[in-house]
């Protein structure tokens, strides 16, 4: 539930209606009555005024149309979803706009599933194309065996032009590199969960804990720390330990964020059965989740409870947390900043970029205070714009120029700011900060591994 | 372990930020937390300080001189007249795109309905637009945009008495934009003067709004537009259609959702960086830990709940519509401390009869002493290290009265500066 304290709104008149049930309006059947969520919608436009999609293409209608309006409509003359739902980027910042609390991501997210489902052939260039892009981690699988010759052969000239071609996978953008070991490969060979455990002892140790604190956690790596960026889930592994975390490393799929997006909600259930049946267990025993990825850690929070209904859901969205988040509530971190320095390349300015679901978890701000005072560092908030990239959005041929026109105020921004390297913690909007700016960039996790890890 | 600070300011509407930037200032480690957006979206951008008194008479020339007859309750009287001045002091350094600092009287500003509207403070890009200035007008609106109807409120000023002719035009906008298209649409195409295509020929939007205007004026000295002239980069569209024109441009201030009460928030929020605010939105604060004292408060997200510790806390999270205060068949409370809100126990009490009454529900809010701390029923401290400002404090009208922002302002920068105070 994005919010339980939703009431029948009205601006003049004092809330009079009755108390406001979650339970009662997102009942645990598939088949889901928004309508009350519609209700509370009282047409102030407030979302429109957030929606980073309204705000450069024409022909999106915004949030307000997709969610609330929609549902009404559907209510009263069963119509069809409007196929602009598709053009929705699944960004999130309505959710944070309206001051009614109504469950605009919900709603659309549940728009798209049906639209999907019901209007789109399965046979469609657009379906199979979407379809590859929201399973990305099947092909980052595949490709992670032979990385080299992956990377060889997704950038090569000619594939992507036939990639543009053929499946509509915008032939503009540079296919990330997959790494040569994946984490779970590295992890394996650090010793897994038993080698953490070790570690975070003598980290204990070093630090006067008690031999046997409580400090266990469960971490979602997600698929492109897997795959992508392993040095993201290494600077956390390193990070966690130094503070004497034991870590351990469950099996888990895809966090769902892009099957969401693209309507393919059938998809991301199979994924979130799996993630939930592993976390449930371990929230059980007393550790709590964490999340690199900050779309990961949204996914498991927020749109998790809000579309299924999975046994230990609402514990493991309860006890999820993101990385950094996670570390300020329990340790000392300013302290520790304080005291450090860094060096290497990783003593830069950094033209820092706050996800759009890092706004949603209240993080858009975290990386710019944390290293505020850190010594021998600069990191510079880019401004409030979206990157324009969303995950799958801007690797559609069809919406790639919305996309760049989206990122185009980030890209200033950042060409603006006093440095040259970038900081965010989504792996999508770096590749789209990559893409417009050429700059190098870094995840906050990395450059807390250089300043508190020696 | 909780995230700390010395202050924490809970609610991002004007009143918290403007609490925020003077405790800040003051010297405190302050940390803001909150929810959703701000009322100041839906407000028109204007900041009120008083327009009419409790009672009705009005307009009033001079808010200040108005403050001291003011019943005792009232959150002017609450904090005094001084500190209203210092308040906005404050506030004009921080949104250094307002005006009217220049005098003590209320200008006189026409809104998007046709009504003159006393306000204390306006944004410079309204400025070319006040009622008590002469020069003829021509107020422009654009065919999709329905809450704009300029024939109807140039006839409506014209109906006040203004001193000056005003007239009305409806145009479309260049480039044929969908008929519903989305303010920000406008105001990100005007701010990057992107091109649009107006009879099979792409030109660059601003230049062809202008072009289209052109052929409406009749020699008046002054244009007025509803408010969606540009973003981020407001006075340069201003200019450039001003210079296109050779007249003056203004914006009238409109309804929900506003952009000038978007680009205020804007630059409050530099403010608060610039002087090293922490800020987390997007979450409710739900429940606290403590007795006489709060020791700490608890954001929830999700179901997980991240405290956050501080020795002095601010409540400004508004009042029925900003969700500081909520109502039901049973009562209106306060939903984060429970603090009292003093309330008739019959709830066909709360409003009047008629609809534009004395209705009691438009005072709900939290009563508080002299230090602006919420007070229980039988008047003892709710808790030493609270105070509340803006909206969620009772005991006034700010729509009937014109005083919402001025209120927000004035309380938020009194509980920020005394909750610093605390922290020494
Ligand atoms: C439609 C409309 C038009 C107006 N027009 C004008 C005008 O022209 N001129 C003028 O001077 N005034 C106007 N006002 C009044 C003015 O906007 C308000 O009086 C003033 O802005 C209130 O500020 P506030 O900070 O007290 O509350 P709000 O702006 O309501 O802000 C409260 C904040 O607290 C947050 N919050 C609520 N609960 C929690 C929680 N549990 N945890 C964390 N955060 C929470 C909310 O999300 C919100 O951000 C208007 C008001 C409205 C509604
Ligand atoms: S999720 Fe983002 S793109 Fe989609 S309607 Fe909401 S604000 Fe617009
Ligand atoms: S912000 Fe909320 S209440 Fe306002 S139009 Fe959007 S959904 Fe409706």
């Amino acid at each position: 539930m994005s919010d339980s304290q939703s009431t029948d709104f009205d601006p003049v008149a004092p809330n009079t209606g009755e108390e406001f049930e979650p339970v009662d309006v997102f009942d645990d059947s598939d088949d889901f009555d928004l309508r009350p969520g519609a209700d509370s919608c009282y047409k102030c436009s407030t979302c429109d005024t957030n929606c980073p999609v309204a705000e450069v293409d024409d022909d999106f209608p915004g949030p307000k149309f997709q969610g609330p309006e929609q549902w009404r409509l559907k209510r009263r003359d069963d119509d069809p979803i409007d196929d602009s739902v598709m053009d929705c980027s699944n960004c999130m910042r309505c959710d944070n706009a309206c001051p009614s609390g109504v469950g605009l991501s919900q709603m659309h997210n549940t728009a798209r599933g049906e639209y999907v489902s019901e209007e789109m052939s399965t046979l469609s260039v657009e379906y199979v194309r979407n379809r590859l892009l929201a399973n990305y981690r099947k092909s980052a699988w595949l490709a992670s065996k032979v990385p080299r010759l992956a990377n060889a052969a997704a950038n090569f000239g000619p594939a992507r032009w036939l990639g543009e071609k053929l499946l509509g996978v915008t032939g503009e953008r540079e296919f990330p590199d997959f790494a040569t070991e994946t984490f779970t490969e590295w992890w394996a060979a650090q010793g897994g969960a038993a080698g953490s455990k070790e570690r975070a002892r003598e980290a204990r140790e070093r630090r006067g804990e008690p031999f046997d604190a409580d400090k266990q956690v469960a971490y979602f790596h997600g698929c492109y720390a897997e795959y992508n960026t392993p040095e993201v889930a290494k600077a956390l592994v390193r990070v966690y330990e130094h503070f004497g975390y034991e870590i351990v490393v469950p099996e888990q799929g895809c966090s769902g964020t892009p099957m969401f997006a693209n309507g393919m909600l059938e998809d991301a259930r199979r994924d979130a059965e799996v993630n939930v049946s592993s976390f449930a267990d371990l929230v059980d025993e007393g550790y709590d989740a964490i999340a690199s990825c900050t779309s990961c850690s949204m996914a498991i929070r927020q749109e998790y409870p809000e579309l299924f209904d999975i046994d230990g859901i609402d514990d493991v969205a309860a006890n999820t947390f993101e990385s950094v988040e996670y570390l300020r509530i329990h340790e000392d971190l300013d302290g520790e900043l304080a005291d450090a320095d860094v060096g290497d390349d990783l003593a830069a300015e950094f033209a820092y970029h706050a996800p759009c679901h890092a706004r949603n978890q209240g993080l858009d701000r975290q990386a710019v205070e944390l290293f505020g005072d850190l010594d021998g560092v600069g990191v510079e908030d880019v401004g409030d714009s979206c990157s324009g990239i969303s995950g799958t959005y801007g690797w559609k041929a069809e919406k790639y120029e919305t996309s760049m026109k989206i990122g185009d105020e980030m890209f200033d921004h950042m060409e603006a700011a006093d440095g040259e390297t970038g900081m965010t913690e989504c792996p999508t909007c770096a590749m789209q900060m990559e893409h417009g700016t050429g700059y190098d960039v870094r995840h906050p996790l990395e450059l807390l591994e250089a300043a508190v890890v020696e | 372990m909780a995230i700390e600070s010395d202050v924490l300011v809970v609610g991002g509407g004007l009143a918290g930020l403007t609490s925020a930037l003077a405790a800040a200032r003051a010297g405190a480690d302050t940390r803001l937390v909150s929810y959703k957006q701000s009322t100041l979206r839906h407000a028109s951008g204007l900041v009120d300080v008083l327009g009419y008194t409790p009672d009705g008479d009005g307009p009033l020339v001079d808010p200040f001189d108005a403050i001291p007859d003011l019943p005792e309750s009232h959150p002017y009287q609450t904090v005094g007249v001084e500190t209203v001045r210092e308040a906005l002091a404050l506030f004009d350094d921080a949104a250094p795109h307002y005006r009217g600092d220049h005098t003590d009287a209320n200008a006189l500003l026409p809104t998007h309905g046709g009504t003159v509207k006393p306000t204390a403070r306006y944004p410079a890009g309204a400025s070319a637009g006040v009622a008590s200035d002469d020069r003829d007008t021509l107020l422009v609106g654009f065919e999709a945009m329905v809450d704009f109807d300029a024939p109807q409120a140039a006839a409506h000023l014209d109906a006040a008495g203004v001193p000056f002719d005003v007239r009305g035009a409806t145009i479309r906008f260049p480039g044929d934009l969908r008929a519903d298209a989305k303010l920000t649409r406008y105001a990100k195409l005007l701010d990057t003067n992107g091109t649009v295509t107006v009879d099979g020929h792409d030109r660059q939007v601003r230049e062809a709004l202008a072009d289209r205007v052109k052929t409406e004026l009749d020699g008046e000295e002054r244009v007025g537009f509803p408010a969606i002239l540009g973003d981020d980069d407001a006075a340069a569209v201003r200019d450039a259609l001003a210079d296109e024109l050779g007249v003056a441009v203004f914006e009238v201030p409109m309804g929900p959702p506003s952009l000038p009460g978007l680009r205020l928030e804007d630059a409050l929020f530099d403010a608060l960086d610039e002087a090293g605010v922490s800020i987390e939105t997007g979450n409710p604060v739900v429940d606290y830990d403590g007795g006489d004292r709060i020791e700490q408060v608890y954001v929830e997200k999700n179901g997980a709940r991240i405290p956050n510790a501080a020795d002095q806390y601010v409540l400004a999270t508004g009042g029925l519509v900003g969700k500081g205060v909520e109502s039901d068949r049973e009562g209106v409370s306060e939903p984060i401390f429970e603090c009292h809100v003093a309330h008739a126990a019959d709830r066909y009490d709360w409003f009047a009869d008629d609809v534009f009454g004395d209705h009691q529900f438009a005072q709900f809010g939290v009563a508080a002493d002299d230090s602006l701390r919420p007070e229980a029923a039988d008047g003892s401290t709710e808790f030493e290290n609270l105070r509340a400002a803006g909206s969620v404090l009772g005991g006034y009208d700010f729509a009937a009265e014109k005083s919402g922002g001025g209120v927000s302002i004035a309380t938020g920068y009194a509980a920020g500066r005394r909750a610093a105070e605390e922290t020494r």
